[in-house]
C-alpha cells in the first residue's frame, strides 16, 4: 500500500504534470495546421473561406477530392499515375545498382577507390541546382526531356551517393565469415552478393526503399526541369498549378495536397522503423 | 603495392585481374550513371559560371554581377529598416539565423520532454509529419495557415485584438511574406531535430541521471550537464543538415510565394531557377548555383571533419 502511494506521489509531482501539459500542448499546436488542411479538404469552399474552424462538418463531402482527382486542366489523378510510373523504377534501380556499388567499395581494392569515395561523399552536399542546367542540356540532346525515362535516370543518379554510403555502412556490419565460407565453396562474386549478402540485408534495403521512395515521390525540382507537357506532370508539380487564378480554391488545393501526401505518409506509417533508422543513418554518416 | 617487392606469380596475377573485373562489375554501373548525370553536370556548371553567353572566359565577372545585384544583396534597404526585398543572400541568412536555433533547441527540449512520457512516441510521430509531407505541400500549408480568410494565424491575432499587417494574408505582402515562410518552415523541420535527439537520448545510460539525482541535481542541471553535452555529436549533425536544408530551400518558396511579392521572399535557389528557366541566362544561373554549392560544401566539409574528430 505505502509503496503504491509513494509511486503515485513520485509520479504526480508538479514538475511531471507540467511536463505532460507542455508536451500535449505542443502536440495540439502541431496538429492544428494538419487538421485544418483535412477539414478544408472535405468542406465546401464558401465555408472554408470563413475559417475552417467554423465549418459545419455535417456538410462534409468528398466533392473536393473528386474535383481535384479529375480537375479540368490539372487532374491530380493523372499526376498520381505519373508519380507511380516514375517513383517505382526510380526507387528499385538505384537500390540495386547502389547496393552493388556499396559492396564493391567495401570488399574490393581497386585504383581510384578512395578518391571516388570522397567524391561520392561530396556529392551529398551539393544542391540539385548545381547540376540543373547541364543536366537539362544533356537530357535535351538525348531526347529525354518530357519523358519519364529522363526523370527516372535523373533520380537514379541523384539517389545513388546516399544509397552507396548507407548500404556500405550496413554491409560493413555483416559478418565476413559467411562470405568466406561461400567463397571457399566456390561461389562466384555475383552469387555471393545476390545469394548471401542481399538476403542478410533486408533491414538496410528496407530503409533505402522507404526513404528513396519518399524522396522521389516528394521531389519537385527534378520533375520541374524534366517534365513540361501538361499530361506528363507528376503529382507534386500539379499542386502549385491548382491554386486557381483569381482566388485560392482551398477545397481543391487541400484535397490535392492530401491525396499526394497519402503515399509518403503510408510509406512512413508502414515502414516507420526502417524510415527513421534510414534517417538517422543517413544523417550520421 | 605489396606485390612490387616479390616475384608475382602467374596465378596470383590472374586472381588480381579476376578481382578487378568483379569490382568493376559492382562499381562501374553506379559510377557511370553518377558521372554522366551528376559529376559532369556539376563540373559543367562550375565552368559555365566563369563564361559569358558566347562561351568566352570572363573571370569573376559573373560573380561580381550576381553579388552586386539588388536581387542578391540589397544592404542599404536592409540597413535602413525598410521592408523586404533585401536580396536573396540576406533572406537565406535570416532563414538560418531564425530557423536554425529555434528548430535545434525546440527539437532538443521536446526530445527531453517526450522521452519518458505516455503517448510520447505518438506525439513524436505527429511532429515528424512535417518531414514526411512533400515540401510543395508544406508550401501550401504555409499559405493556408497565414491566409486572411481561412488561415488560423491572422484570425487568431485579430481575435486577440491585434490590428494591422499581421491580420492580412501574410504571403501576399512584402512586409510579412518572408516571415511567414520562415515561421512555417519551423513547423515542417522541427521533427528532424526531435527525432535525431530522441534517438541520441536513448543511448545515454540511465545511471548517469540517477547518480546526478543522488548528488542533488535538478532538472535544469541534469539537462545542461548531462543531456546537452552527451548529445553534442548528434547536435552537430542536426546543425549541418539543418543548414543544408535552409541554404537549399526551394519547394516551399515556389509553392507558397514564388519568391514574391516583389522579390520579398526570394532565396538563392529560386533566383537560380528564375535565371536558368525563365530568363534563360544559363551563365548567371550557374553562378548562383556555384555560390550555393560553395556554402553547402563548406557545411559538408565541416561535418566530415567533425565526424572524424568524434
Amino acid at each position: 500500500m505505502s509503496t503504491t502511494i509513494q509511486a503515485l506521489k513520485k509520479k504526480v509531482t508538479p514538475l511531471r504534470a507540467t511536463q505532460y501539459v507542455v508536451a500535449y500542448a505542443f502536440a495540439v499546436l502541431w496538429l492544428i495546421p494538419f487538421v485544418g488542411i483535412l477539414v478544408a479538404s472535405v468542406s465546401p469552399f464558401r465555408e472554408v473561406v470563413r475559417g475552417w474552424w467554423t465549418v459545419n462538418l455535417a456538410n462534409a463531402s468528398l466533392d473536393n477530392f473528386i474535383g481535384a482527382w479529375s480537375h479540368a486542366t490539372m487532374p491530380i489523378g493523372q499526376g498520381m499515375v505519373n508519380s507511380f510510373i516514375v517513383t517505382v523504377p526510380a526507387t528499385i534501380i538505384p537500390l540495386i545498382l547502389g547496393s552493388m556499388a556499396a559492396y564493391g567499395f567495401l570488399r574490393y581494392r581497386f585504383p581510384l577507390r578512395k578518391s571516388l569515395f570522397v567524391i561520392i561523399i561530396l556529392l551529398l552536399a551539393i544542391p540539385q541546382h548545381m547540376v540543373a542546367v547541364p543536366l537539362f542540356r544533356i537530357m535535351q540532346s538525348l531526347g529525354m526531356i518530357n519523358t519519364f525515362q529522363g526523370l527516372i535516370v535523373a533520380h537514379t543518379a541523384w539517389g545513388m551517393p546516399w544509397v552507396i554510403l548507407f548500404m556500405r555502412g550496413y554491409f560493413s556490419t555483416l559478418p565476413i565469415e559467411i562470405e568466406e565460407a561461400a567463397r571457399i565453396e566456390g561461389a562466384g562474386s555475383a552469387r555471393i552478393f545476390f545469394g548471401v549478402i542481399v538476403p542478410m540485408s533486408w533491414p538496410g534495403l528496407a530503409s533505402v526503399f522507404a526513404l528513396q521512395f519518399s524522396w522521389v515521390w516528394n521531389d519537385f525540382f527534378l520533375a520541374l526541369i524534366t517534365l513540361y507537357h501538361p499530361d506528363m506532370l507528376v503529382a507534386t508539380q500539379r499542386i502549385p498549378l491548382l491554386r486557381g487564378q483569381f482566388h485560392v480554391d482551398w477545397g481543391v488545393l487541400t484535397a490535392a495536397a492530401v491525396i499526394t501526401t497519402l503515399v509518403p505518409l503510408l510509406v512512413f506509417v508502414l515502414l516507420q522503423k526502417y524510415y527513421v533508422r534510414g534517417f538517422i543513418g543517413f544523417a550520421s554518416k | 603495392m605489396s606485390s612490387r617487392g616479390r616475384v608475382t606469380t602467374r596465378p596470383s596475377l590472374t586472381t588480381r585481374q579476376h578481382e578487378l573485373v568483379s569490382a568493376a562489375g559492382f562499381v562501374v554501373p553506379a559510377v557511370a550513371i553518377m558521372g554522366v548525370f551528376i559529376i559532369y553536370p556539376a563540373i559543367a556548371t562550375l565552368v559555365l559560371s566563369f563564361l559569358d553567353s558566347d562561351g568566352n572566359f570572363v573571370g569573376l565577372q559573373n560573380f561580381i554581377q550576381v553579388l552586386s545585384h539588388e536581387h542578391t544583396l540589397n544592404l542599404s534597404r536592409f540597413l535602413s529598416g525598410e521592408s523586404p526585398p533585401w536580396g536573396s543572400l540576406i533572406h537565406n541568412g535570416l532563414w538560418v539565423i531564425v530557423h536554425l536555433p529555434i528548430t535545434l533547441i525546440l527539437g532538443l527540449v521536446l526530445a527531453t520532454l517526450l522521452h519518458n512520457i505516455k503517448g510520447g512516441p505518438t506525439i513524436k510521430a505527429i511532429i515528424f509529419i512535417g518531414m514526411v509531407v512533400p515540401m510543395v505541400v508544406g508550401g501550401v500549408l504555409i499559405r493556408f495557415i497565414f491566409d486572411a480568410g481561412s488561415g488560423i494565424v491572422p484570425n487568431f491575432l485579430s481575435a486577440l485584438g491585434v490590428e494591422g499587417l499581421v491580420t492580412r494574408t501574410w504571403t501576399a505582402f512584402p512586409q510579412t511574406s518572408l516571415a511567414a515562410l520562415i515561421l512555417g518552415s519551423i513547423l515542417l523541420w522541427t521533427g528532424f531535430s526531435l527525432t535525431m535527439h530522441s534517438s541520441g537520448l536513448s543511448t545515454i545510460p540511465k545511471d548517469f541521471y540517477e547518480s546526478a539525482e543522488v548528488d542533488g541535481a535538478g532538472v535544469f542541471t541534469k539537462f545542461t550537464k548531462i543531456t546537452v553535452p552527451m548529445l553534442a555529436p548528434v547536435t552537430s549533425v542536426v546543425i549541418a543538415m539543418t543548414l543544408l536544408w535552409e541554404i537549399k530551400i526551394f519547394d516551399i518558396v515556389y509553392a507558397a510565394t514564388e519568391g514574391g511579392p516583389g522579390g520579398s521572399s526570394m532565396v538563392l535557389s529560386f533566383q537560380m531557377y528564375r535565371y536558368a528557366f525563365r530568363q534563360l541566362n544559363h551563365n548567371l544561373a550557374a553562378t548562383v548555383a556555384t555560390i550555393l554549392s560553395a556554402f553547402t560544401l563548406l557545411v559538408g566539409m565541416w561535418l566530415l571533419r567533425r565526424n572524424r574528430e568524434v
